[in-house]
C-alpha cells in the first residue's frame, strides 16, 4: 500500500489538486498579510510544480499509464481519466514551466507593488495550471470541455489582470471572443466523434478508419478549434496582443504550455486514426509552413519586445505542425522513419519551445522590470547593467533559432531528417517534403536576424533614450527561474540521448507500427550520441580559441570610442535601430505584412524644419481580413439583434420554445 | 587514420591560399604582378603580432564574435567530404548541422558588429542578415536534390554518389544545382557581385562593414575564418561541379587540391570581369539561384 503513495498517478493527480488551490490563501487573505499570502502560494504551486514533474517522469519511465472511470449520472455517461505516455509527455511543461513562472512572479508581481491585481493572478494562475493538466488528462468529452473552459477562461482573467489600460480590455476581449469560437469547434468535433464510435469516451488509438466523409469533417473541425489554440495562421489573430498584455510571467505560461495544448488536441485526435489520407499530412504541413515564415516575418517588423515574442510563437508552432504533417505523411506512404522522426520532432520541439519562449518572456520581463518600457527602439546597452539576464536571454536567442548546440537544433534536426527521408518516396508526399525543406531552412534564416536584432538593438550598443538606461538586475527570485530554463535548453542540447527513450516511448504511442516488433528505435535513425560529441568537440574548440585569444589581446590592449568613420561626434541616438535593421526584410515580405509608413512632406531648402518619420507593421490579417468581413456580417445581419433584449425572461422563453420544438421534431 | 590527418591539415593550412590564388588572378586580368601568393599568411600573422583597440561601447558579445566564427567554420570543416575521401565526421543529418554552424558563427558575427553600436556596423548586420535568409533556400534545395538522387542523408553519401555517371543521368539538374550554388557560395563569401573585399566604401560593404571596428589579433581570427569558410563552401560546390575520383587515395588529394585552385582562379575571373552590384539588385540574384535549385529539386523528383 505504501508504494501506492508514489504512483506517477497519485503524484500527478495530487499536483493538480494543488494547483487548483494554491492561489486560496492569496485570495482570502486580510490586505497587512498580502505579501506572506503570496509567499504560500507561491510554495503550494512550487509543489505541485515538483510533485507533478516527478510524477510525469515517473510514467514516462516506468512505462506506467492508467485509466481511471467514475460514473455518475450526468447523461454524457463516465466520466474517464488517465495517464498515458502522450498525456505524461505534455504534463512536462505544463508543470515544469508554471512553477518557475510562479517562482518568477513572486518578484515580479510582489503583493506589495500590485495589492490589488496580485489576488486574482495568483488565483487564476493556478487555476490555469489545474485547467491544462485537466486537458490532458480527461479521457471523455465531457471532462475535455469542463477542463478546456477552466483554462481558457483563467487566461482571459490573467490576460486581462491590467484592465485599466484600454489596449489591455481589448486584448482580453479579442482573447475571448476568439477561444469561444474555438470552443465552438469543438462543440462540432464531439458530436461527430460521437456520431463515430457511439460513446462520449475518447476511442483508444488507431481504431477509427480515416475514410472521407465524417473522419474528414472531423479533421477539419479539429484543425480549426485546436488550431485556433495554438495559434496557427490565419486563427492566430488573439495571440500578439494577448501575449503582449498579458504579465510576464503569464506570457511565458501562455506562450509556453497553453498554445501547446492546441497541439496535444490536435494529436490526440489525429492518433485515433488510421490510413490517414494524403491531404491531411499536406494540409497539416502547409499551414505549418506558411505560420512559420508569415510568423517570423510578422515578428521582424516588431517593435514591442514581448508582441516579437508572440510572433515567434506562431513560427514555433508552424514548425511543430509541420513536425506533424511529416509524421502524417509518413502515415500514409508508409515510412517508419518519417513517421518517427516527425513525431518525435514535434513533440520534442513542444518542450523545447517550452523551455526557450519562457525563457525569452521572463527575460523581456526583466528588462522591462529594469527599464520600464517594451519598446525595442528605446532600448539599448541593457547588458551592462542586467549581465545575468542577458546572458540567459543570449541562451534563449540561440536556442529559438534552432542553432547547435542548444534544444532548438535537436528538434528541428529531427523534423529535417523526416523531410530527407520523406523525399526518397514516390509521389505527392515527395514534392510536398521536397518544398517544405526549404521553407524550414528559411524560417531558420529568417529567426535568426530576427533575433539578432532583438539582441543586438536591446542588451548590446549603448541606450537609445535617457528615460529608460537599465537600471538594476533582477533578483534571485526572477533569476532562478531563467537559469533552471536556460540549464534545460543547454542539456537537451548537449545530451539529447538522456530524453531519446522518454522522447521514442511517447511518439510511439501515437503512431501505427508497420515495422513489427515494437517499431523503429529513435537511434536506429538519428545518431544522437554523435551530436553530443561534436556539440562538446564545438564548445571545446570554442573555449580553446577564446583561451588563446584572451592570451594574445592581453599583451596590448586600448579602448577607444567606436570608429564612426571620420564622424567627430557620434550619439546614441545615431545607432542602427531595429526598424532600420528590419527594413530591407520588411520589403521583401511586405505582400503579406502591408508595412504602414508615414513619410514627412518633402523637405525643401536649405534649412527644412524638423520632420518625423515613422514606419509600423499592423497585424494585417486582423485587420485587412477579419474586421472588414465581420463588419460586414454585422451589417447584414443587424436585423436579428432585435431578439436580443436583455431580458432574461425572454431569452428562458426562447429556450422553451426551442426545447418544445425539439421535443416536436423528434415525433415526426 | 592518415586521410583523416591529411583533411585536418588541409583545413587549417590551405584556405588563405586561396585568397592569394585570387587575388593573383585579378592582378593578372589587370596586368600587374600582384602580391605573392603566400600575402594572406603574412597578413594573418602580422595581425596576429599586433595591438588590439576596443570599443568603449562593446561588450564580451563582440569579443566572442570572432572566436564562435572561426570555431563553428572549423567544425563544420570536418563535415564537408574533400574530394573522394569521406569527412572524418559523418553521420545522418550531418547536411544539417553544417549548414546551421554557418548560422551559429553568422549570428555571433553580427551580434558583434551591432554590439559596437555603429549604424554602419548595424547597416552591414542588416545586410548579412536578409542575404543570407536568401542564400539559405538555396543550400537546402541542393540538399534535397542530392538526397534524392543518392538515397543518402549524410554530406558524405550525398557528395560521393556525385560522379561522372550522375552527371549523365541528371545532369540537368546538377547543371541548375552548380548555377545556383555558385551563386551562392559568391554570396556567403562576401565576393563580387555582391560584395567587394578591397571597397574603401563603408555605405556600401557587407562584410567588411561588419568587422569594421575588430583590429589585431581579432581580426586575423575574422581573415582566418573568412578564408576557411571559403574553403569549406568550396569543396561542397568543387565536389558538386568537378566530380573526379581516380581511385588511389594520393593522387585524389591531388585532384582535390588542384580543383580547389581552379575554383580560386574561377572567383578571381568572375570579380575581375564583373562590377559590383547594386544594393537593390542582390536580391533579385538571389532569388535567381532558389529558382534554379527549385527547378533542379522538381526535375529530380518529377
Amino acid at each position: 500500500m505504501a508504494l501506492e503513495w508514489f504512483a506517477p498517478s497519485t503524484l500527478i493527480f495530487s499536483a493538480t489538486l494543488v494547483a487548483a488551490f494554491s492561489g486560496i490563501p492569496s485570495l482570502l487573505s486580510p490586505p497587512r498579510l498580502a505579501a506572506r499570502s503570496q509567499l504560500l502560494s507561491v510554495i503550494l504551486m512550487l509543489l505541485a510544480s515538483v510533485t507533478g514533474l516527478a510524477g510525469a517522469l515517473a510514467s514516462l519511465v516506468t512505462r506506467h499509464s492508467t485509466l481511471f472511470q467514475l460514473t455518475w449520472s450526468l447523461p454524457f455517461g463516465p466520466l474517464q481519466l488517465g495517464i498515458d505516455p502522450l498525456s505524461a509527455w505534455f504534463l512536462l511543461p505544463i508543470f515544469g514551466v508554471t512553477g518557475c513562472a510562479a517562482l518568477y512572479a513572486r518578484a515580479y508581481w510582489h503583493a506589495d507593488r500590485h495589492s490589488a491585481s496580485v489576488r486574482p493572478l495568483t488565483f487564476f494562475f493556478g487555476i490555469m495550471t489545474a485547467g491544462m493538466a485537466g486537458v490532458v488528462l480527461a479521457r471523455d468529452a465531457f471532462s475535455f470541455l469542463f477542463a478546456w473552459e477552466i483554462m481558457a477562461l483563467a487566461a482571459y482573467f490573467l490576460v486581462s489582470t491590467e484592465h485599466e489600460k484600454p489596449e489591455v480590455r481589448e486584448a482580453g476581449i479579442l482573447y475571448m471572443i476568439t477561444t469561444h469560437t474555438g470552443t465552438l469547434g469543438l462543440f462540432v468535433l464531439f458530436p461527430l466523434l460521437y456520431l463515430l464510435t457511439g460513446s462520449w469516451l475518447f476511442p483508444s488509438p488507431l481504431t477509427l478508419t480515416a475514410s472521407p466523409g465524417l473522419p474528414s469533417a472531423l479533421f477539419l473541425a479539429a484543425l480549426f478549434a485546436f488550431g485556433l489554440k495554438a495559434g496557427i495562421m490565419p486563427f492566430h489573430i488573439w495571440l500578439p496582443s494577448a501575449h503582449a498584455n498579458a504579465p510576464s510571467h503569464v506570457s511565458a505560461a501562455m506562450s509556453g504550455v497553453i498554445l501547446k495544448i492546441g497541439i496535444y488536441g490536435l494529436i490526440r485526435t489525429l492518433s485515433f486514426f488510421h490510413g490517414v489520407p494524403l491531404w491531411w499530412g499536406c494540409s497539416v504541413l502547409l499551414l505549418g509552413g506558411v505560420s512559420g515564415v508569415i510568423g517570423v516575418a510578422f515578428a521582424i517588423g516588431q517593435h514591442d519586445l514581448k508582441r516579437l515574442l508572440a510572433y515567434h510563437s506562431i513560427e514555433n508552432i508552424g514548425i511543430i505542425f509541420m513536425g506533424v504533417g511529416v509524421a502524417l505523411i509518413g502515415q500514409t506512404v508508409g515510412s517508419e522513419p518519417m513517421m518517427l522522426l516527425g513525431m518525435a520532432g514535434a513533440l520534442l520541439h513542444v518542450v523545447n519551445h517550452a523551455l526557450f519562449k519562457a525563457l525569452l518572456f521572463l527575460g523581456a520581463g526583466s528588462v522591462i522590470h529594469g527599464t520600464g518600457t517594451r519598446e525595442i527602439d528605446l532600448l539599448g546597452g541593457v547588458g551592462r547593467k542586467l549581465p545575468v539576464t542577458a546572458l540567459l536571454f543570449g541562451v534563449g536567442s540561440v536556442a529559438i533559432c534552432g542553432l547547435p548546440p542548444l534544444n532548438g537544433f535537436v528538434s528541428e534536426l529531427l523534423i529535417y531528417l523526416g523531410l530527407f527521408h520523406g523525399i526518397q518516396a514516390d509521389g505527392g508526399g515527395a514534392v510536398a517534403v521536397a518544398l517544405a525543406t526549404p521553407v524550414l531552412a528559411l524560417v531558420g534564416a529568417l529567426a535568426v536576424a530576427c533575433f539578432v536584432k532583438v539582441y543586438g538593438i536591446v542588451f548590446l550598443g549603448s541606450p537609445r533614450s535617457d528615460h529608460h538606461v537599465a537600471h538594476h538586475e533582477a533578483g534571485w527570485q526572477m533569476l532562478l527561474p531563467m537559469v533552471l530554463l536556460g540549464v534545460g535548453c543547454l542539456a537537451i542540447g548537449i545530451v539529447p540521448g538522456g530524453i531519446a527513450g522518454a522522447l521514442q516511448y511517447a511518439s510511439r504511442s501515437v503512431l501505427p507500427d508497420v515495422v513489427g516488433q515494437g517499431g523503429l528505435l529513435l537511434s536506429g535513425v538519428v545518431p544522437l550520441m554523435v551530436l553530443t560529441v561534436v556539440s562538446l568537440l564545438l564548445l571545446a574548440l570554442m573555449v580553446l580559441l577564446g583561451w588563446w585569444y584572451r592570451r594574445l589581446i592581453s599583451s596590448s590592449t586600448g579602448f577607444a570610442p567606436t570608429w564612426g568613420c571620420g564622424y567627430q561626434r557620434p550619439a546614441p541616438r545615431m545607432q542602427y535601430t531595429a526598424s532600420s535593421f528590419a527594413e530591407m526584410l520588411i520589403g521583401l515580405f511586405s505582400f503579406a505584412l502591408r508595412p504602414k509608413q508615414h513619410r514627412p512632406d518633402k523637405m525643401k531648402g536649405l534649412f527644412p524644419a524638423s520632420a518625423r518619420f515613422f514606419s509600423h507593421v499592423p497585424e494585417a490579417v486582423l485587420e485587412l481580413l477579419y474586421i472588414p468581413v465581420l463588419q460586414e456580417l454585422y451589417r447584414r445581419f443587424s436585423g436579428i439583434r432585435r431578439m436580443q433584449s436583455g431580458i432574461l425572461q425572454q431569452y428562458v422563453l426562447y429556450s422553451l420554445i426551442t426545447l418544445i420544438l425539439l421535443l416536436a421534431a423528434s415525433y415526426f | 587514420m592518415m586521410n583523416c590527418l591529411i583533411h585536418i591539415t588541409l583545413a587549417l593550412v590551405m584556405p588563405p591560399l586561396l585568397l592569394g590564388v585570387i587575388g593573383k588572378t585579378k592582378a593578372a586580368f589587370a596586368g600587374r604582378v600582384g602580391a605573392p601568393f603566400l600575402q594572406s599568411y603574412y597578413d594573418i600573422f602580422r595581425l596576429l603580432r599586433k595591438g588590439t583597440v576596443f570599443s568603449s561601447t562593446t561588450s564580451w558579445v563582440f569579443r566572442a564574435g570572432p572566436v564562435v566564427a572561426l570555431a563553428t567554420t572549423a567544425v563544420a570543416a570536418l563535415l564537408v567530404p574533400f574530394g573522394a575521401h569521406p569527412s572524418p565526421i559523418s553521420f545522418n543529418g550531418d547536411m544539417i548541422l553544417y549548414a546551421y554552424l554557418f548560422a551559429l558563427g553568422r549570428f555571433f558575427t553580427m551580434a558583434a558588429a551591432l554590439d559596437t553600436g555603429s549604424s554602419f556596423e548595424g547597416m552591414g548586420a542588416a545586410r548579412e542578415a536578409t542575404f543570407s535568409c536568401l542564400a539559405e533556400p538555396t543550400l537546402f534545395f541542393a540538399l534535397i536534390t542530392l538526397s534524392r538522387l543518392s538515397s543518402s542523408t549524410n554530406l558524405t553519401g550525398m557528395l560521393s554518389n556525385v560522379s561522372g555517371g550522375a552527371w549523365l543521368y541528371a545532369g540537368a539538374s546538377l547543371l541548375l544545382l552548380v548555377g545556383g550554388m555558385f551563386i551562392v557560395l559568391l554570396s556567403e563569401n562576401c565576393r563580387i557581385p555582391f560584395d567587394d573585399p578591397n571597397t574603401h566604401l563603408e555605405l556600401t560593404m557587407i562584410h567588411e562593414v561588419m568587422v569594421l571596428d575588430h583590429s589585431g589579433p581579432a581580426f586575423a581570427l575574422i581573415q582566418y575564418g573568412a578564408s576557411m569558410k571559403l574553403f569549406v563552401l568550396g569543396a561542397f560546390f568543387v565536389q558538386l561541379a568537378l566530380p573526379f575520383a581516380t581511385g588511389n587515395p594520393l593522387a585524389d588529394w591531388g585532384v582535390f587540391i588542384c580543383s580547389m585552385l581552379l575554383l580560386a582562379i574561377v572567383i578571381g575571373t568572375v570579380e575581375s570581369v564583373m562590377a559590383r552590384l547594386r544594393l537593390v539588385r542582390v536580391p533579385q540574384l538571389l532569388v535567381a539561384a532558389i529558382i534554379l535549385a527549385a527547378f533542379s529539386t522538381l526535375l529530380v523528383i518529377r
